[in-house]
């Protein structure tokens, strides 16, 4: 990685006067540079340890301590090995959680990816106004998602709700539908405010994707007699390879460790119907103060995310070494 | 040449120079003033919105003027406090006078950062045994706590006159009352039964008027609190979002005249007194049987005093702390913030300056601790409390059963 210094972010900087280092002997020079290279380094390398490294190595060692606000006063933790990790998946609520993220994440992947690919596909057809309607789909992410979550609970309120007041003037629907408080519907109420939520991340970087598939191969296709549904399959979806994997892998990890979305509408409930590994967490180490075993159900939902992440990692550079 | 290499220098000093700044800041502050007198006195405390906050304001600086000492009070939100008071444990940085929530006292206590009171000298004067229980940790005072609140059931008086419906007073006649107060659009009662501690708080009425106890809830008497709730719920006296339902969503709707009724504190009264053409009176939480004791968690904060290391503070802090349980600002803060005293020989002087909280104020000998006997380990068991009313309510469980399940959970 010495040549690696040429690409120095500082060249440009400097005007491109990066002299020509061939047949000069090592020596004060070479030791300097060296440690200028370790200076521009250090502070990416203080930064990962500090704010990466330092919290998952200090989560992984909570997971192993009876850690509770004693320990924030004392200082003392004392190590109790895998007890918390047996007492959070002995918990009745846990394989609810499990079975939760996981409806959770397919049904919110599956939705967005969807929604988001078909207005990717829309709009890439450009047409008056497609530039504005287009900002306007980036909307759900410049809300504060507090305060989403107050409106969608307004919306689907049982007896007041705007959807609920809706469907009542449907002549078929009979009865009002308890989106947030009954335990069959929870969840999936839940999950279609995270689809909305998702939607705008989809479509971007689909829409990105499209942009990039030359027309050309469009024009070759439609002259072999390859359009509409058979130009999709045979040339979008193929092209979009790539970035489909991409969507679909950042969507799992973003997905699994959702927590303002469901706290802000159910907070897990109603009795558990919504309940997650991250919200169920969160519970722990913040309303019981049991940071140990909020620690370890933690450390469960990096390792799912870790196998995924792994799989971007891999499938990344597969598309790469393409 | 050698430019080159000292703007590249430059570059990584300048690179590396937020981090220096970074460090550098992390290594200042902590250290208070120690030199010879004290000053003033920094106060935590989460009554941050009015007319809470202006009100303890004037509180907190008549007794600092009584110490004189000047006040540093800072306020954060409710839910924050916790979390604030573990990162000031942590990195010693804890107030001279903190308020926490009389059922996180003992967590605190427990966590060796308060100082006990008695220790200091101070006197519980005549606060409630009830009330003391949740401010002692294994024998110690570690809070004193000058006002609280509970819970009573709220009606709207134009409905029921109008229904024809007397105010009830046991448990059958609540549900015949809300049954006939249910109408079109209204609910005959609104409660809130949600997955947090408030779920819990405001089962607790119901649970204990009944025998039962925290201690262990899969007995027959939490069973027969649980079903009065379904049996409401069942019948269509209150809506089913009351499992959503935190306590200020539950007086919109008994403001907004969605319910008829609804058990809420009186922390309510300055926002129900602004809604136009609202008429309202409260009386007690009904009873299992007529004539029978109603058992009522209280609410409210209480005062400790952390260990700061600095006994010059301490004293005056203790002088401070209680100052807040004296007369004059016991009376202020009861009247201001729609609180009773949690000493029932005050509580005469405050409910005739606010009547309605002469229901409230009535309860007080007989409040009962939330911590009273799980201490530390309560929120464990409030956490399987509202688990069981929501699986009982909403998850198809038989009350016993959803109780059987969260105590052995």
């Amino acid at each position: 990685m010495v040549d690696g210094a040429t690409a120095l972010p500082g060249r440009s900087v400097l005007g491109g006067r990066v002299p020509s280092r061939a047949g000069r002997p090592p020596g004060r020079h070479a030791l300097r540079r060296r440690a200028v290279h370790l200076a521009f380094l250090v502070p990416a390398l203080l930064y990962l340890l500090l704010f990466f490294g330092y919290p998952v190595v200090k989560n992984v060692v909570m997971a192993f301590q009876e850690y509770t606000t004693a320990t924030f006063y004392t200082g003392e933790a004392p190590w109790v090995g895998w007890a918390n990790y047996a007492a959070v998946i002995d918990d009745p609520v846990f394989s609810r959680a499990l079975m939760n993220t996981g409806l959770f994440t397919v049904g919110s992947i599956a939705g967005q990816f969807t929604l988001g690919l078909a207005i990717a596909l829309f709009f890439h057809k450009r047409f008056p106004l497609s530039g504005v309607l287009r900002s306007l789909l980036l909307l759900p992410w410049l809300i504060p998602m507090i305060a989403a979550s107050a409106v969608w609970r307004w919306i689907l309120d049982t007896d007041n709700g705007v959807l609920n007041r809706a469907l009542g003037l449907l002549p078929f629907v009979d009865g009002r539908p308890a989106w947030l408080t009954s335990t069959s519907l929870a969840l999936l109420a839940v999950v279609i405010v995270n689809i909305w939520l998702g939607i705008p991340f989809n479509a971007t970087i689909l829409y990105g994707g499209l942009q990039e598939i030359p027309d050309e191969l469009y024009e070759a296709g439609a002259l072999d007699g390859a359009t509409g549904a058979r130009a999709f399959w045979s040339i979008t979806m193929p092209m979009l390879r790539g970035v489909v994997t991409v969507v679909l892998v950042l969507g799992v990890v973003y997905t699994l460790k959702v927590l303002d979305v469901i706290l802000g509408l159910t907070n897990g409930g109603p009795a558990n119907a919504t309940q997650t590994v991250a919200t169920l967490s969160y519970h722990l180490s913040f309303r019981e103060f049991d940071f140990g075993m909020g620690a370890a159900l933690g450390n469960i939902l990096i390792l799912i995310s870790l196998v995924f992440a792994v799989a971007y990692l891999r499938l990344n550079r597969r598309a790469v070494d393409e | 040449m050698s430019r080159t290499h000292r703007s590249r220098t430059a570059l990584a000093a300048a690179a590396l120079g937020p981090l220096l700044l970074v460090s550098a800041c992390g290594g200042s502050g902590g250290t208070d003033d120690t030199d010879g007198a004290v000053t003033e006195l920094h106060v935590v405390d989460y009554y941050n919105n009015d007319p809470n906050k202006s009100v303890w304001q004037e509180v907190l600086e008549g007794c600092a003027d009584e110490v004189g000492v000047a006040l540093r009070r800072e306020t954060v939100p409710g839910g924050d406090l916790i979390a604030k008071v573990l990162q000031m444990s942590s990195s010693r940085t804890l107030p001279d006078v903190l308020m926490l929530d009389n059922p996180d006292v003992q967590q605190i206590a427990a966590s060796g950062a308060l100082t006990p009171l008695d220790e200091l000298g101070l006197d519980p004067g005549g606060i409630s045994e009830g009330v003391l229980a949740a401010s002692m940790y294994e024998g110690q005072l570690y809070a004193l706590q000058p006002v609280t609140n509970t819970l009573a059931l709220f009606y709207n008086t134009e409905i029921l006159a109008e229904a024809g419906v007397e105010p009830p007073t046991t448990w059958e006649e609540l549900k015949q009352a809300a049954a006939d107060l249910t109408e079109g659009d209204r609910y005959g009662l609104a409660l809130s039964a949600i997955n947090t501690y408030e779920g819990t708080w405001q089962f607790l009425p119901f649970m204990w008027s009944n025998g039962g106890d925290e201690v262990d809830i899969a007995t027959p008497e939490v069973a027969e609190a649980l079903q009065l709730w379904k049996d409401l719920l069942d019948a269509g006296s209150m809506s089913q979002s009351v499992v959503t339902w935190s306590q200020g969503d539950v007086a919109d709707q008994f403001a907004a005249g969605n319910a008829a009724m609804m058990v809420n504190g009186p922390w309510n009264l300055g926002t129900l007194e602004a809604v136009d053409g609202l008429e309202y009176d409260i009386v007690p939480i009904p009873a299992p049987t007529s004539g029978a004791d109603v058992v009522s968690p209280f609410g409210g904060e209480g005062w400790v005093i952390p260990r700061t290391g600095d006994d010059a503070r301490t004293a005056l802090a203790a002088e401070f702390v209680q100052c807040l349980t004296g007369e004059a600002a016991v009376t202020a803060a009861a009247v201001g913030t729609h609180t009773v005293p949690t000493d029932p020989a005050l509580a005469p002087a405050v409910v005739e300056q606010v009547p309605q909280l002469a229901s409230f104020a009535e309860q007080v000998p007989n409040l009962r601790a939330r911590t009273g006997q799980l201490g530390p380990d309560w929120p464990g068991q409030a956490t399987a409390i509202y688990e069981a009313v929501q699986n009982a309510l909403v998850g198809g469980m038989a009350p016993q059963d959803a109780l059987a399940q969260a105590q052995d959970g």
